[in-house]
C-alpha cells in the first residue's frame, strides 16, 4: 500500500473501502474511501484517520514516508468513526502527539473513546504553524454535525475540507482529472442529498467563509480530491446549498396490485406533455438514497401509496421518515393512492409531507382499481396545476 | 430581551425575530418559549442554551 503525493511534502494516507454497500442506510453502490493526509514539515502533522478497521493499511502508507511515531501533531476534523475510529491504535503508537478538534470536537472524541489524550482545542480562525506550512481552522458546525471543522494551508493552498465536497467513489485513482467526472459529480450530489442537504444554510456560511480563500486544491475525507474542477464542484455546492430547483418531479410510489402504480403512469403523462422533467422511482426497485438524489433539484415530489391495515404501506413510510430528515423544504408535494375501504394512506402521507416542509398540492385517491376515467381525470386535473 | 446561543451548533436565538418556523413568534422572550421547543439548526432541547453576554 503506497502513498499518492498531493503536492510536495503532502500525502494521501488513507484506505480503500471497495465493499462498501450499506454506509448506514445510504446506498453506497461504489465503496467509499477513508481519506487520511500526511503533511511532512518541522512538525509531523496527520489530518483526519480511517475507520478502525483499516488502521493497518493507513499506516502501511504512512510507513513508506515516516515512521508514524514520529507524528507530532493529529488534526481530527470530525468526530465520526469513519474519521476518527483509527484514533485509539494511533495514539498507542505515537502518545505524545496532540489531537486538534473543535471544541465540540473535543468533547465528542472524549465521549467516544474515554481517554485523556493531549487533547488541543481549535478555535475558528485559529492559526497553527507546522513549520514551512501552517494550517488555518475554520469551524463548520452542522456541516454535518455539531464538531465539523475544515483547515486551509495557505502555503500549498490546499483546503482539507472533511465531509464537505465528499465523494463516496472506492477507487485507485485519487485526483478529479483520472476519474470519469460525471461520475464524481453524481456520487457528490448523492453525498449531497443524503447528508448535507439539511445544512444547507450553514454550508452557505462554509462557502462564504471559503470564498476569501486561495483553494487550488479540495482534500475531502472521501473521494476524489479536487485539483482540476475546484471550480465545478464550489459551483455546484452553490446551487444545491442555495436550494436552486428545476421543473421536474420525482414520482415515488409502492404497490399492491397496480392501482397505485396506474395513477403514477397518469401523473407521468401529466408531466410529460407539460414538457415537465420527471422521473418514475418505485420503492420496489429503488434505494431511498437514491430517490433523495433525484430530489435535489426536483420542484415537485409526488408520493403514492395504497392503504393497507388503514395505514401507509411500510416501504412509503421509511422513505417518508427519511425524506422528513433531509428535507430543505421550500418544494411542492402531492400524495396519491389506491384503497378498498378505509383510505388513510393519502392523509397520512399528506401529514409527513408537511412535517418536512413541503406544500401540499391536491392529491388524488380512487377506490379498487381506477378506470380510463379516472385515469383520464387525474392527468387532466395535475396539467391545469403545473 | 437578552439572546441565547445553542451550545452545541452556535446558532443564536434572537428574541426580536423569533423563531416562526418552529411556531415562536417575534418578540417571544427565551424564557417564553415552551419546553418542548428545539434549536431549528441542530434539534437540541432549550435546556442545551445560554445566554449570549452582550
Amino acid at each position: 500500500m503506497e502513498p499518492v503525493k498531493i503536492k510536495e511534502g503532502v500525502y494521501w494516507v488513507g484506505a480503500v473501502d471497495w465493499g462498501l454497500r450499506n454506509f448506514h442506510g445510504y446506498s453506497t453502490s461504489r465503496g467509499s474511501t477513508y481519506n487520511a493526509y500526511l503533511i511532512i514539515d518541522e512538525k509531523i502533522t496527520l489530518i483526519d484517520t480511517v475507520k478502525e478497521r483499516f488502521f493497518d493499511e493507513m499506516t502501511e502508507r504512512i510507513s513508506k514516508i515516516i515512521d508514524p511515531s514520529k507524528i507530532d501533531i493529529i488534526v481530527s476534523q470530525h468526530v465520526e468513526m469513519d474519521h476518527s475510529g483509527s484514533l485509539p491504535r494511533l495514539m498507542e503508537l505515537c502518545p505524545g502527539a496532540e489531537i486538534y478538534a473543535s471544541p465540540n470536537g473535543v468533547r465528542g472524541l472524549k465521549a467516544h473513546y474515554r481517554k485523556a489524550w493531549p487533547f488541543k482545542e481549535a478555535k475558528g480562525g485559529d492559526t497553527l504553524s507546522m513549520g514551512e506550512r501552517s494550517l488555518r481552522f475554520l469551524l463548520t458546525p452542522m456541516v454535518h454535525w455539531p464538531d465539523n471543522m475544515v483547515s486551509f494551508c495557505p502555503e500549498e493552498k490546499i483546503l482539507f475540507s472533511n465531509d464537505s465536497f465528499g465523494q463516496h467513489i472506492a477507487s485507485s485513482e485519487r485526483f478529479d482529472d483520472s476519474y470519469p467526472f460525471d461520475t464524481v459529480m453524481e456520487e457528490a450530489a448523492k453525498y449531497y442529498a443524503n447528508i448535507v442537504l439539511p445544512y444547507s444554510p450553514q454550508v452557505r456560511k462554509e462557502l462564504e467563509a471559503a470564498s476569501g480563500l486561495d483553494v487550488a486544491v479540495i482534500a475531502p475525507s472521501h473521494g476524489l480530491v479536487f485539483r482540476s474542477k475546484v471550480k465545478n464542484i464550489i459551483g455546484a455546492y452553490q446551487e444545491w446549498a442555495g436550494n436552486k430547483t428545476k421543473k421536474k418531479a420525482v414520482i415515488v410510489y409502492d404497490t399492491m396490485w397496480k392501482s397505485t402504480e396506474k395513477m403514477a403512469v397518469s401523473l407521468a403523462s401529466a408531466f410529460e406533455s407539460k414538457a415537465y422533467g420527471f422521473k418514475m422511482m418505485s420503492l420496489g426497485e429503488n434505494h431511498i438514497s437514491d430517490i433523495m438524489t433525484e430530489f435535489l433539484d426536483a420542484e415537485i415530489l409526488c408520493v403514492g401509496s395504497p392503504t393497507l391495515n388503514n395505514n401507509m404501506l411500510p416501504t412509503t413510510a421509511s422513505f417518508l421518515t427519511y425524506l422528513k430528515g433531509l428535507s430543505p423544504g421550500g418544494r411542492k408535494a402531492l400524495a396519491f393512492g389506491s384503497y378498498g375501504w378505509g383510505g388513510q394512506s393519502v392523509s397520512l402521507m399528506e401529514k409527513e409531507l408537511e412535517a418536512a416542509g413541503l406544500s401540499l398540492m391536491e392529491g388524488f385517491k380512487v377506490n379498487y382499481v381506477p378506470d380510463e376515467a379516472q385515469l383520464k381525470n387525474i392527468k387532466e386535473d395535475l396539467e391545469k396545476r403545473i | 430581551m437578552k439572546k441565547y446561543r445553542c451550545t452545541i451548533c452556535g446558532y443564536i436565538y434572537d428574541p426580536a425575530q423569533g423563531d416562526p418556523d418552529g411556531g415562536i413568534e417575534p418578540g417571544t422572550a427565551f424564557d417564553a418559549i415552551p419546553d418542548d421547543w428545539v434549536c431549528p439548526v441542530c434539534g437540541v432541547s432549550k435546556d442545551m442554551f445560554e445566554e449570549v453576554e452582550e
